[in-house]
């Protein structure tokens, strides 16, 4: 079946980009296998697989960031190289990548026409810059954003917008988008489905990767499936069933995605919020969370469920309220306060690139970080201490390691998660707060962190677990907390935790809803 | 509750986009683009207003305070300062730092002392090897052997930046440690020229260039000999002030402006982004560091002029370098890379000299100067960390 869809696929005629024998290593590590592979104008076209599978790295020759050892890339017939990534974009190939590409310091509209500024008399035109960024915003829908805003000043979901502004604005023939929407609200999805159905009517070809198996089923239209750097099958849509997809891609069947929800009575409190308010971005939010269990932050992105959980890590300055773990009221002043023993919480951050991991620094080193206190003797890091502590993180997290004494940096995202999450357990926390800690991971590596937070909360762990998958907060929390405009408008649990009534408090529709006692709300 | 419902069910439906969306949402952070653009430059906003308020303090206590004498010596103590502040800023903003910019400023100087004479016969440009002199050429005479000294004293400066830029760019080596040995090879170049100071700069050309407009237009025999009726309220206005001003503007104003100008700060704001958006990055690192060789050069150029002499001094050197990066703090640019501009530069120079100013007027003892400096320099960058303290996100610190 393999063959079958190989042979077809290269023999049309319509194909825009073919790749054929397709090879890349990365040392000793293969990355892409004699890779046959095609795609076609004005069809969109979904890249699956695990991490690791390879779709990284095909999207980077493609993009032109990496060269294959081996294998022919063709163009609309033409055989092309792409040595660097001006010449991708020169031959049309637009890309988003999973790690950002916008330049923090420079302004939106600086970065959105980057690669090709509008010029007067060989000068940047800034006044038509302007006007060019705010018409892509514009197109995808994304007006609220000033075009002279700096990108650092940016919530990641608008800087992913602009991401998406900018390579529109390439005018591309093949738009490629790896991971393009994992730190997108819903909405600003549905934005962006609205802007691939117009490419796809204009006829431009489209790849789309992400591991939200949602999005996949509303957009492809063909699909291939990648493992271990091989290209496993393409078909078009709706030949396979999601559940064969799944298999195809991880080799086995996977029987439930969450791990079920035990019913017991709930814990003595072990974090308590009262009025807690910080710079009109936190509003007297009251919040519980027992011991035990995982309460979820849910809503749109950017209503005050990530500064929440700052402010619990004490990071920001000037919180006021009161915050009473245990029973007794802290004060949390700095992160290193807040994960002292009497306090207990960890935080796993939004971002592990440069929040929760040191990239040049080993595994080891990373898992180490946060729990060197513990691994003292006298004045000195006990090395014997750390390397057993070290290798039981390892294993409790089934972290995929050659060497521990690596760069971080080599692990595949997955992995690299994983070991941001070790390196909080080593410190024995009570409390686990959680940022989006999915977002952009395979689907093996997420079932295992779900899996694991159920684990720790059966172990008395109290967590609070912020993520912008609504899926996943049905799947994995016990109660879970909508906040709107930095306050908690809802708070969903047992059967009124549903999609639809986790989206109509998100958009804070109805007023009245969050106010209503549970199970009339169902009805709305 | 079951699983299956939800993981089955697609997300796409369109009941999500029969909803309106909430009019508060999202919101609009600042009020206008002016505030935004405020915001963005308070660094350089900041070293205007400082330089400002100290420089009115500073005629208030001057007894010939706001006369064109103080006016005249005082941009001519800047400008060098001030050139070679824009000269660092580029491989600042680049997120480098050019160690050599003080080196080339003084074998550029060391040059210009042979080549601005002005002598009828020309002049031999002499450099001494084992014990003997050695004659390298000899230049035409008169105005147009000026000229020509002028333009080999710029290629010579930027020969030296460009030099800089291909050993951090094709020799892929961190550009602080590439320009402190290109930098000891550019003071060594002006050992050659200069063993000890001396040289000879045409008299006229000294006049013109470190005096006012009015003393430039009867060197130079224009207006009237600086005596036309429209030009006399432009008269008092120091000629390097002139210079700096003309420089700024067509030099650093169209680099800014232009997509090598933007592919710099690209590269200090993020440079691997830089490089995934199609940035040509070697080319622009390579301009960055020719530009600093440039500005550089037109320093040593009018330091030799102003001293008409040339003087391969180290601890000078040295000292340039430094201040210049104190002066490209100072004027708001960031030593991470990506934010600030010469503009700002200009000013943290300004700053900087008015602060040595000071000790003249106030007669402080000599050998307290440097303490003072010292002090005053940290007070004047901590302004800038003041902010610092307005921060409520602790993390934004560390970004």
């Amino acid at each position: 079946m393999v063959e079958e869809s190989r042979v077809e696929n290269t023999a049309k005629e319509r194909d825009f980009l073919v790749l054929s024998g397709i090879s890349k290593r990365y040392g000793g590590v293969v990355a892409l296998e004699n890779v046959d592979f095609a795609c076609e104008r004005g069809k969109i076209h979904a890249v699956l697989g695990e991490n690791g599978a390879g779709k990284s790295t095909l999207i980077k020759i493609v993009a032109g960031v990496v060269q294959p050892d081996a294998g022919t890339m063709r163009l609309e017939g033409e055989e092309v190289r792409f040595p660097s990534p001006s010449s991708a974009n020169a031959a049309g190939v637009a890309s988003i990548f999973q790690e950002l590409s916008l330049l923090p310091d420079l302004s939106v509209a600086d970065n959105i026409s980057i690669t090709s500024p509008p010029r007067r008399l060989g000068f940047i035109d800034t006044k038509a810059q302007r006007r060019r960024a705010e018409a892509l915003l514009a197109e995808i829908g994304c007006e609220d954003v000033n075009p002279l805003m700096r990108v650092r000043d940016l919530p990641l979901s608008r800087r992913q917008m602009v991401e998406i502004a900018k390579a529109l604005g390439q005018k591309p023939q093949l738009f490629v988008l790896d991971e393009a929407t994992s730190a997108l609200t819903s909405a600003d999805v549905e934005k962006v489905y609205a802007m691939l159905a117009r490419l796809k009517a204009q006829n431009i070809a489209i790849l789309y990767i992400s591991h939200r198996m949602h999005e996949v089923e509303a957009l492809a239209d063909r699909a291939s499936v990648f493992r271990n750097g091989r290209h496993i099958e393409t078909f078009d849509w709706g030949r396979r069933s999601t559940g064969e997809i799944v298999q195809l891609m991880i080799g086995r069947d996977i029987a439930t995605q969450y791990p079920p929800k035990p019913l017991r009575p709930k814990g003595k409190p072990a974090l308590k919020l009262g009025n807690l308010c910080w710079e009109r971005r936190l509003e007297a939010i009251s919040l519980e969370v027992a011991a035990g269990e995982i309460v979820g932050l849910g809503g749109l992105d950017g209503q005050g469920q990530k500064t929440l959980l700052l402010a619990l890590f004490g990071v920001l300055r000037g919180v006021t309220g009161e915050i009473v773990i245990n029973g007794k009221p802290v004060r949390p002043s700095s992160p290193a306060f807040a994960k002292s023993p009497s306090v207990g919480i960890a935080l796993v951050p939004e971002d592990r690139k440069t929040e929760g991991l040191m990239l040049p620094m080993s595994i080891a080193d990373n898992l180490a970080i946060a729990s060197l206190h513990t691994l003292e003797t006298g004045p000195f890091v006990d090395r014997a201490k750390e390397r057993s502590a070290v290798e039981k993180g390892i294993a409790r997290l089934r972290i995929k390691v050659g060497d521990s004494k690596d760069a971080v940096s080599t692990l595949s995202g997955g992995n690299q998660q994983k070991v941001v999450i070790a390196k909080w357990l080593m410190t024995e926390p009570g409390i686990i707060l959680l940022n989006d800690p999915t977002r952009g991971i395979d689907v093996g590596t997420k079932q295992e962190i779900y899996r694991l937070m159920r684990e720790l909360a059966d172990q008395g762990v109290a967590i609070l677990f912020y993520s912008t998958d609504y899926d996943e907060l049905i799947g994995c929390c016990d109660r879970v907390a909508i906040m709107y405009d930095g306050r908690i408008v809802r708070e969903l649990e047992g059967t009124d935790l549903t999609e639809h009534n986790i989206i109509t408090s998100a958009l804070n529709i109805d007023g009245a809803a969050a106010t209503s006692p549970p199970g009339e709300a169902t009805h709305v | 509750m079951s699983n299956s419902t939800i993981s089955n069910a697609p997300f796409s439906e369109p009941r999500m986009s029969g909803m309106p969306m909430p009019a508060t949402w999202p919101r609009r952070r600042l009020g206008g683009d002016l505030l935004i653009r405020l915001r963005q430059n308070i660094g350089v906003v900041t070293a205007i207003g400082l330089f400002c308020v100290i420089y009115l303090f500073y005629h208030f206590a001057h007894p010939k305070g706001f006369s064109s004498a103080v006016f005249v010596q005082n941009a001519d103590e800047v400008f060098t300062l001030a050139m070679v502040a824009m000269a660092q800023t580029l491989p600042v903003l680049a997120a480098g730092l050019d160690l050599s910019v003080g080196a080339v400023m003084t074998m550029v100087g060391c040059l210009a002392s042979y080549l601005m004479s002005g002598a009828a016969q020309g002049t031999p440009i002499e450099f001494s090897f084992g014990g003997t002199s050695h004659v390298l050429a000899v230049l035409p005479g008169g105005v147009i052997g000026i000229i020509i000294g002028v333009i080999i004293c710029f290629v010579a400066g930027t020969l030296a930046g460009f030099v800089n830029g291909c050993v951090v760019v094709y020799g892929r080596i961190q550009p602080i440690i590439a320009t402190l040995a290109t930098g000891a090879i550019y003071i060594g170049i002006a050992l050659f020229l200069r063993p000890t100071p001396g040289g000879k700069i045409d008299e006229d050309l000294n006049w013109a260039l470190t005096n006012s407009l009015q003393d430039f237009a009867s060197t130079v025999h224009i207006f009237d000999d600086g005596n036309a009726p429209w030009f006399a309220p432009l008269g008092a206005i120091p000629v390097p002030f002139i210079l700096i001003v003309v420089i700024a503007l067509v030099v650093w104003v169209p680099f800014r402006r232009s997509v090598t100008g933007r592919s710099v700060y690209a590269i200090g704001s993020a440079e691997g982004a830089a490089y995934m958006s199609g940035l040509r990055i070697d080319r622009a690192k390579l301009a960055a560091f020719t530009l600093a060789g440039f500005f550089a050069g037109c320093g040593g150029l009018f330091l030799a002029i102003q001293t008409s002499s040339g003087n391969a001094d180290i601890p000078q050197a040295g000292a340039y370098t430094l201040n210049s990066i104190a002066a490209v703090v100072i004027g708001g640019t960031s030593l991470l890379g990506g934010t600030g501009g010469a503009i700002g530069s200009i000013f943290g120079a300004l700053i900087l000299r008015v602060i040595s100013f000071f000790f003249r007027i106030f007669d402080i003892a000599p050998l307290l100067q440097p303490l003072f400096e010292g002090i005053i320099l940290l007070a004047a960058v901590s302004i800038g960390a003041l902010r610092v303290l307005r921060v409520k996100n602790t993390l934004e610190l560390f970004r």
